[in-house]
Order: C-alpha cells, then structure tokens, then sequence
C-alpha cells in the first residue's frame, strides 16, 4: 500500500515536472542569441583529424581547425586561410606558402609553419593508424615514408623555411593540391597540447576532449556528449574573428533521420544532415524554401564481380546498365533530384565531363544479352544483388529488380546485409552484384578514377586493364596541362565504362531542411560549408509545416 | 538467510564466466571486423590497429587477458571511440538509461495496477474487459510503432512536448517513458488482477465485508497489500528488462543511453563495447533475479520454511 | 494438479475436464472472439497464393503509392504494391515466425523440464542451472547479436528466438512435474512396474499440458513482437520476404504521407496480438484447475 501511495504520488510528481509544457523552440532561442543548432548524421566517433574518417567529424573539424587554404563555398575555388598568398613553382611541383601573422590558436599562442609540418610529420606516423594517410602522398617521399621504406623524415618534401614560410615540394604536378589542404589530414595541430596527454602517435589520448582541444579554427570546442551533442563556440583569438558572426555552434547526432525530420519541424534544428525520401515531394509541394537540394560529387552505382562467370561477358554488363531507366528511378524512387548517371565521374568535376558510356536502350540490351546467349534471359542463372541494410537502397534494388525482369527477362534475388558485412562479402568477391557508393575526396576526376586501377584497394571487381593503369598511374600524372590530363582521364574513363565492371545510376544530391533565418549558406558540390561565413536573422520568425 | 544469498553470489560467477565466452566467442565469428570501412583500409593501418587492441594476438591469448582486466574492473578500450574506455561509455549512459526504465516503470505500475484492481473488480463483465484491453494495447503496439505516433500527436500537432532529446527541453522525457512503459503495463495489469482475484476470495476479505466495512476500504486497505504481492515479485525482473530492451525507445527519441551504445556497438563490431555490455546487462540481471528471489521469500513465509527444509 | 482423480483414472473423467475448460472457454466472449479471429487470419495466412488479389512482387511504378481504391482496397505501396496482397503474404511469415519459434520453446522447454523435474537430484540441478545461465543473457541483446552474427536467415530466426522463450517453459513444466511425481498415480504406475519414458510421455506430459497450451498463446503475441523489433533495427526478414514487422517498420517511416502503409499492418498485427493476448488469458482461467473453485 505505501509503496504503491509513493509510486502514484512520485508518477504524478515526475509526470508535472517532466510536462511543464514546451519552452522557446532551439531555433528561436538561437536566432537571438546566435547559435546555430545542426543536424550532423552518426555520432563522431573522435576529433582527432588523423583518427576520423567521417563527414560528421569533417564538419565539426572545419570548425575547430583551419588549413593553409580555405575554399570559397560559391566557386570552391582556394581562398586564403592561415596562409595569406603562396607561389608555385613553373613545373608545378614546389608550393611556398607564407603563412599570416597574425594567426593565433584557441590558447593565444602563434600558428607558425612548423606546426604544419609537425601535423603532416604525425599525419604520417605509421603507429596512429590514419586511414587518410594516403591523402598526403601527393607529398614527395611521404609515401615511402609511411609505409616505411624511408626513415628519414628530412627527404619528405616539406621544408619550413621559416617561422611564417613553408615549402611543400611533390612527387608529381598534382593540379589539385590547393584543394587538399582544405582535407582534414592537412590541419595543423597544437604540438604542445598533444604531447601533453601521451605520445604523439597514440590513438585516443585525451587531447581531443573539450577543456584540452587547441585549434586554430573559428571556433573552440566547449561540450561533447556522446550520442548527445557536440558544442563549439566562437574562439576569440580567431584572426578573422571579427567576422564570425555566430556565437556557437550545436552539433547533434541524428542517425534517425526520420526524427531528425521532426527535430527540424518543430524549431529544434537550422538544418538537417538529410532529408527522408517520403518527405522530399512534401516539402517540394508545400514549403519549397526550406528544402535545398545540390549535385554532390558522389556517384551511385553497382559493382559487378567480374570472376562470377556469367558476368565475366562485357556484353552481359552492358545490357545489364543499359536496361536501367535511370529517369524512372530518379523521378519515382529517389525523388531527390539526382541525376541520372551515364558516366561515373559527375558530369563537370572541374570542368572534365566524360563522354557517355552508354544510353537508356532496352532493345540494345535485349540484342547484347542473345548475343551472348541468353535471348530472353534464358539460362541466365539467377543473380543475387547485395546491398547494406537501408530503406534507400531496398528501394532502388526492388525497382531494378523489376527493370532487369521485365526488359531482360532474367531473374535476380535481392540479398541485404549488415554494413560490416556487407563490407566483407564486397571485399571478399563473395557476392554477383554489389550496391556501392563513392564520394570524391576532392574535386578531381582522379578520386573517381584511380580506385579502378588492377589490383586497386577500392576496385573489389576484379577488373584490370593495363592500358587504364598505364593511363592513370604513368601518362596522366606527367600531363603538362590540365587539358592534355582531362583527354588521358576521359581516354580511361572511356575504358572503364566500354568494360562495364560497375553500373552508374545516379549522381548523389546533397538534401537538407534549412530554416529561412540561415544566412549566407551558399549550395556547392562538395556540400562544403564554410561556418565563419553563416550568420541567424535575429528577426525571424519562421512558419514552420506542422 | 544470508547462507542462501552467498551461495547464489557464488553460483552467478560461472553463469557469468559462460555468458562472457559464448559472447566473446560470438562476436569473434561475426563476419566483418571493427575496422573495415567503405574506402579500403591500407594493410599498415590495419596492422597498426591490431596491433594496437591486441588482435594481432592468438584468440585464446586475447581471452585470458580480456578476462584479467574483467577481473580489475576494466572493460577495456572501446574500438569506435578511440580513447574512451567502455567504463566510460558505460558510465555514461546507465544513469540515462536507468532514469528511463524508472519513469517508464512508473507509467507501467500507474497503468497496470488501476486496470488490473478494476479489472478484478467485477470479472468477466465489461468493466473488466474494457480496463484490460486498454491495458494491453501497450504489448499490442509495439514501441517502434507507439513512439513516432505519439511524437505526431503530442509532438508535431499539438506541440505540447518536444519530438527528441533528453534533459534538453522542458518534457523530453514525458514521450520516451510512455512509450516505453507501456509495453509493461499489461503484464502488470494481468498480475495485478489474478492477484488481486484470488486474495478477494479470500476469508479475511469475507470477514473484512462481514464487518461491514465499505468495499472502497476493502479493496484498497485490505485487498491490495496481498494482491500486489505478484507484481512486486515482477518489479525486479521487469526492471532489468526495461534496461536491457530500452534501445528501440532511445533510437526514437535519439536519447544517448545505454541501448543505443549497444546497438551501435553491434553493427560497429566494437568488440569491447559489445562484452562489456552484455556482461554489465546479465550481472544485472542475475543480481535483480537474485533480489526478487530475496524479495519474494521475505514477504511470503512458507517460500522461507520450503527454503530452510531444502538446505 | 490438486486433483488427484483428475486425467488418470479413466477417459471419460480425463475428457471431462477438457470439456469443462471448453465450456468455460465458451462463456468468455473475449476468449471467444480471439480464437475467432485466430482462425480466421490462419485461414487466409494459408489460402494466400490462391485468393490474393495481386501478383506478390507486381509494380506499378508510375502509380506509386495511392490510398485505398476499388481496385486496391488496402492502397498501394511506393512501388504500385498492393498492400492488401503483401499484407496478406506478411501474415504468412508473422504467423509463422509465432508459430514455429514457439513449436521450438514448446519442444525443447517441456522436454527439458519434464526430464530435469522428474529426475530430480544432481540433473535436476545441473539443468536448471543451464537454464539461470541462459536466462542471464540480456536475450534481446542476445538475439540482435545473433542476427548480427549469422545474418539474417528465417530459420536462424526461428531458432534464435525459440532458444529463448524456452526458458519459462522449461521452468513451468518442471514446477509441474515435481509436484506431479510425488502424487499417488506415479508413484503407483511406478509400482506397476511402468517402464520411466512411458510414465514420462503418458502420465506426466499430458497432466502439465493446461498451463503449458496457456504459457504458449502468450508466447506467440511475444514471438511475433519480437520479429517486429528485430525488423525495425533491420535485423528481421529478408527482403522481397515481408512479415507485418517490416511492413510496419516500413510504414512508420511514411506515416504522414501515406499512412495506410502503416494503418493497415499494424491494425492486422495488433489485432491478432489482442486476440492471441485474450485467447491466452481466456484459457488460463478455463485450465487453471484452481479457477474450478469458484
């Protein structure tokens, strides 16, 4: 009896403290006091930017630190960031940067050239595990340094000049190196602080966390709850600060993205990492201003396994891609204005365009598939096509699916799984078709190309040209001009695409909800937000869809 | 007494060794390692990596030491967040968890208790079925259901409470313990009424209306003290399920606790983080089964005389 | 059993009891209604592939997903699937999943605990304590991570769960047992001369099969659900297979959109929870031989 006296008095206790009805919405209070709330996908899993590997991490990196180069969000073109100007050398391959004055990390002390070249030197340490090491192999020697075949880590090109100039001296022209110094593996770190809580190439030390984390970025970190939220607010000693015009910045982990959907509608986010598939015609119909969508360098497409048998026939591959109606898909399925892929690099990456592979034929790829020996999808065995668990890709496997049937006539059986397993089939060559992604590292058509090299950690299809290796690994690094490299890049563009070993489908659209009062977000391909440039209309109000 | 709660703390210690090995065992078949990713892994970073969580060692070598740090207390390093112990992460998220299953309980014995007394009441008449049904809709709907609908109603319609969060705004906790809750209401509500069923047949609850006491004094002075006894029973077992199966309700309500780490853990192949949990989860476990034993020979006597005969 | 005379003596008194529980089956209108409602959905589940009104996997994309009509009484889904049909397909898993996981409790939990219940002593004790073991595991915990393991396999499935819910029927039966053994009847077709499997199989198995056919109709609404959860985390059925769990899990996603993608299954799957849930309590109190008091 007491007890139950006590639990129905402490239920209607809690249940009143608990509802004591909602308060100003996060947007609102954040519009006034300048702090934008974000939605930012899975939960970090470390800021350490020789640890991570995600875009999650990326966006709460570019807040915290900032390379020798930033990138205008409009044109993606580099823009000045710790380094004020630099020179490049008539062979393009010596950089010198002259790093600004008055650069100040978040404790007040100087941002000098040695820090980078301490960053790139750890960047590089075997023991850390970067996983984005490889970024830094356009540095001549950091290559052989890191798989340690050289010790001495005076012959990699990095050359402090003095305290404000560095000089960077590459293994080949590598035209886009301006933009990799945006990439989190090129971020300075505070050595002091780093050695301050253990080794440097120790993973996980506690240096990361908020009260210890140095940066140097337009903001410092003050919060992180897993699982919960990450907090940065403005950082003072910031050499542009005076143009940062948000106080703070809350990034939440919305793996839900059907919540995260709601968390924007009800004034609990500025902007969502996403958008669910359901809701995009929604919003299209009703409040098309809040929803933004933009061409992501990213390329949707199926791996095929090119040793499973009857897929080793090019002419099986072609009509498999050719029987696809890409435009059905994208208008019925995805519905997030993707575009249809004919190519597998997107369609003027810096301006390179590659020629289409192929075209939307089903009549073609009914001949190409008798050709082969399947008139009408006879004897075609049936082909299992592997994806990673995920309502998107179920969606678009069912509907090609049914496009493989109904134009083929042949049959194949939909297989998720697990993503770690998912990986592993992939990586094994144990499975017929395989669901892939692939998100450009930089603005380059060689991200998208040089994974299908023979052999390639990325390639998994078993597929191997020598004249496509001989093209990406010797002829096109050599180009003297970028037009002469564009020609070579299409040349084995084109190879890839005659060959077949991967189905594009769409080109990947960047998709989030934006309330009205986010100012001076500008839509690029890289969905690359540059947040000393964002600012809160103080005034809005904004009618959100309920 | 005390003679029969040691023997159980020392039979828990081979369940316990059990439940490690067949878990760690399990975790190690699990295709897929903690490191895969998308974008290949070069072969020095995987090296690195193992070499720096012990993998690179014999699997019966890495079980032994697994077990040597069990011993003092230490889960070990988490493989998804480098440099936070599983200590940590447990830490961090019990409490959330905890606070969840001890409002979400609340909901459960509120609704339970009332439909259940109701229900016995007048049996097999309308005024029983209509509390129990209600009752059960909780385990009819299932959380994943019950959730997003109550978010579109209180959340997105009406706007009384928030859609998400935990501790952030003002009754974001009001959603999640209901939805949690109530899936436990039923069985409570069932409990409730067979207890209370059988204690109102009873001779003192005769004497008790012989009196002529009034049937409201009956029922709530009388009858209830015997009739929870069940429930009570329950409380123990149903907590630590409420902890252990809270990761749908945090997945819809984004609350960072305990059942999201664990999720997450699983799909991640956080080695660590999965053992760690599941030991944390049976301990408590075999510790509330071993308190509602307790329990349930404390309040009823001839459980105790069997206990004694049976020594 | 407090009734000694109760299944042994001869058939007719054994009947008797089956009709009294029949008869007070009959008078519980909930009860009544659920077993209704079971064999109903068991009826359609298996006529499926005959008198659905769509092809399984048929797509409409250019219709795509529409609400209720004349041609699709139930609505399509995203694809043009009319959901009556893959509603109907679903219960044939969810009906399924419920019954065979909990074939496999019912075997492996009534052997055990008949044999540990019987035979008392040192086994008694070396099987129960396998069955704390397993009780220890957080089995939700340990079900996801099972599914993770050895991916997603119906038959695993079935295995995986029925593993599980064995348990609190081992449990039961023992209980049962025990008490049963110690009864005049055993210990007089012991005397007889009774060879042990045939006093196991026909004295003590039949008398524990009351709270043994109730523990099972509550176990399967807890079977079904569970299939559901494990198809919300993605860990369920595998696609183009559907149950109501996946569908469900599906439909949540859509709710303000298209809401009889979720309406719809989640009505059917409720629904046969409910009259399971009733069915199960109905027989309770018709079984429990104490409820023959009253």
């Amino acid at each position: 009896m007491p007890l139950l006296k006590m639990a129905s008095v402490s239920l209607l206790l809690s249940l009143l403290l608990m509802a004591c009805g909602q308060g100003e919405s996060n947007t609102a209070s954040g519009n006034r006091l300048g702090i934008l709330h974000l939605g930012n996908g899975t939960d970090p899993q470390e800021l350490d930017p020789h640890i991570v590997t995600g875009v999650p991490e990326h966006n709460i990196l570019t807040a915290l630190l900032e390379g020798l180069v930033l990138k205008d969000p409009s044109t993606l073109e580099p823009v000045p960031g710790v380094a004020t100007h630099w020179d490049i050398s008539a062979d393009g391959k010596y950089y010198t940067f002259y790093l600004r004055d008055d650069a100040r990390w978040s404790n007040g002390d100087p941002v000098t050239a040695q820090d980078f070249a301490w960053s790139w030197w750890r960047a590089l340490q075997p023991a850390l595990g970067n996983q984005y090491a490889y970024m830094l192999f356009a540095i001549k020697n950091a290559e052989a340094y890191f798989r340690q075949e050289l010790s001495d880590f005076s012959a990699v090109g990095i050359n402090v000049v003095d305290d404000h100039t560095l000089e960077v001296g590459l293994a080949n022209p590598t035209p886009y190196f301006l933009q990799l110094l945006d990439h989190y593996s090129y971020f300075p770190l505070h050595r002091a602080t780093i050695e301050k809580f253990g080794p440097p190439d120790q993973r996980g030390s506690l240096w990361t966390r908020p009260g210890n984390f140095v940066g140097n970025g337009p903001f410092s970190l003050t919060e992180w709850q897993l699982f919960k939220r990450v907090i940065v607010e403005k950082n003072p000693h910031y050499w542009d600060a005076e143009n940062v015009s948000l106080n703070a910045i809350h990034f939440y982990p919305t793996e839900n993205i059907t919540t995260e959907e709601r968390m924007f509608r009800s004034g609990q986010l500025h902007r969502t990492a996403t958008v669910p598939i359901d809701k995009l015609a929604v919003y299209r119909r009703e409040n098309p201003e809040l929803l933004h969508t933009y061409p992501y360098l990213g390329n949707y497409f199926y791996r095929i396994n090119t040793e499973v048998p009857h897929l080793s026939d090019k002419r099986v591959r072609r009509a498999l891609a050719m029987s696809i109606d890409r435009d059905a898909i994208v208008q019925q399925v995805t519905k997030g204005d993707e575009l249809p892929a004919y190519t597998f690099t997107p369609p003027d990456t810096l301006g390179y365009t590659a020629p289409n592979g192929f075209t939307y034929d089903p009549d073609r790829a009914r001949a190409l598939m008798a050709e082969a020996g399947y008139p009408g999808g006879d004897g075609f065995p049936v082909t299992e096509l592997l994806f990673n668990t995920s309502e998107g890709h179920h969606k678009i496997a069912v509907a090609i699916q049914q496009m493989w049937y109904k134009e083929l006539g042949i049959k194949v059986s939909l297989h998720n799984q697990d993503w770690k397993v998912f990986l592993n089939s992939v990586d094994s060559g144990n499975y017929g078709i395989a669901r892939a992604g692939w998100i450009g590292d930089y603005v380059d058509p060689n991200t998208f190309l040089d994974m299908w090299i023979t052999d390639g950690g990325n390639n998994r299809t078993g597929w191997s040209s020598a004249r496509f290796d001989q093209l990406i690994l010797e002829e096109a690094p050599r180009a003297e001009t970028r037009e002469q490299r564009y020609r070579l890049m299409r040349e084995a563009e084109a190879l890839l695409l005659e060959d077949m070993p991967i189905i594009p489908i769409h080109i990947y659209t960047s998709k989030s909800l934006v309330n009205p009062a986010v100012k001076g977000l500008e839509p690029n391909i890289l969905d690359y937000t540059l947040y000393k440039s964002l600012s809160l209309d103080k005034k809005s109000a904004a009618e959100l869809p309920h | 007494m005390l003679r029969f709660i040691l023997s159980r703390l020392l039979q828990a210690i081979p369940v316990l060794l059990v439940v490690i090995t067949v878990t760690f065992l399990l975790v190690r078949c699990a295709p897929g390692g903690p490191f895969s990713a998308e974008k290949a892994v070069p072969p020095e970073v995987v090296r690195a990596l193992e070499a720096q969580y012990r993998l690179d060692q014999p699997i019966w070598q890495q079980y032994l030491s697994y077990l040597g740090d069990l011993a003092q207390g230490e889960f070990g390093p988490s493989f998804r967040y480098p440099g936070r112990s599983v200590n940590e992460l447990i830490a961090g998220g019990l409490p959330i968890t905890a606070e969840l299953a001890f409002y979400a309980m609340l909901v459960a014995i509120l609704i339970g208790v009332c439909a259940g007394v109701i229900a016995a009441l007048r049996p097999n008449t309308p005024q029983d079925y209509l509390p129990m049904s209600a009752a059960m809709l909780g385990i009819c709907m299932p959380s994943f259901l019950m959730g997003p609908l109550l978010v579109l109603v209180f959340g997105i319609w009406l706007e009384w409470l928030p859609v998400s969060g935990w501790g952030e705004l003002a009754g974001d906790k009001v959603l999640p313990a209901i939805t949690l809750g109530t899936g436990y209401a039923a069985y409570i509500a069932r409990l409730s009424r067979g207890g209370m069923l059988e204690v109102m047949s009873q001779d003192y609850i005769r004497t008790a209306r012989a009196k002529g006491l009034p049937e409201r004094v009956v029922v709530l002075k009388h009858a209830l003290r015997g009739g929870l006894i069940p429930v009570v029973a329950f409380l123990g077992p149903a907590f630590a399920g409420l902890l252990s199966g809270s990761f749908v309700v945090e997945t819809i309500f984004q609350i960072p606790g305990l059942g999201r780490f664990y999720v997450q853990a699983a799909f991640n192949r956080d080695y660590t983080m999965i053992l760690g949990t599941t030991v944390f989860f049976a301990t408590l476990i075999v510790l509330f089964n071993l308190l509602a034993d307790i329990i349930a020979v404390w309040i009823n006597p001839k459980m105790r005389h069997q206990l004694s005969r049976s020594r | 059993m407090e009734n000694p005379h109760s299944a042994t003596l001869t058939q007719e008194q054994g009947s008797s009891l089956w009709r009294d529980g029949w008869i007070r089956l009959c008078k519980n209108h909930m009860a009544l209604f659920g077993l209704g409602v079971m064999v109903f959905f068991c009826v359609i589940a298996l006529l499926t592939p005959w008198i659905a009104p769509y092809g399984y996997e048929q797509q409409d994309l250019q219709l795509g997903a529409s609400p209720p009509s004349a041609a699709h009484w139930l609505g399509t889904d995203i694809f043009g699937r009319d959901m009556l049909t893959r509603i109907m397909y679903g219960s044939r898993v969810s009906l399924l999943v419920g019954f065979v996981a909990t074939g496999v409790a019912l075997v492996i939990g009534v052997l055990w605990g008949t044999v540990a219940g019987y035979a008392g002593g040192r086994v008694d004790a070396v099987m129960m304590r396998l069955v704390d073991i397993l009780y220890a595991l957080p089995f939700m915990i340990f079900i996801v991570l099972l599914m993770v393991v050895f991916g997603r396999n119906i038959l695993l499935l079935f295995l995986a769960i029925g593993a599980v819910e064995w348990l609190t029927m081992a449990r039961i039966v023992r209980g049962q047992v025990q008490n049963l053994r110690h009864q005049e009847f055993i210990e007089a077709a012991f005397s007889m001369g009774l060879s042990r499997w045939i006093i196991i199989r026909r004295h003590l198995i039949p008398n524990t099969l009351g709270p043994v056919i109730v523990y099972t109709t509550l176990t399967i609404p807890n079977v079904m659900l569970l299939e559901a959860f494990l198809s919300f985390l993605g860990l369920g059925i595998q696609p183009p297979q559907s149950s109501w769990g996946l569908l469900i899990s599906h439909g949540v996603e859509s709710m303000e959109e298209y809401p009889w993608l979720l309406v719809f299954p989640g009505l059917a799957l409720s629904i046969t929870l409910f009259a399971l849930n009733f069915l199960g309590d109905g027989l309770r109190d018709a079984l429990d031989p104490r409820a023959s008091k009253d």
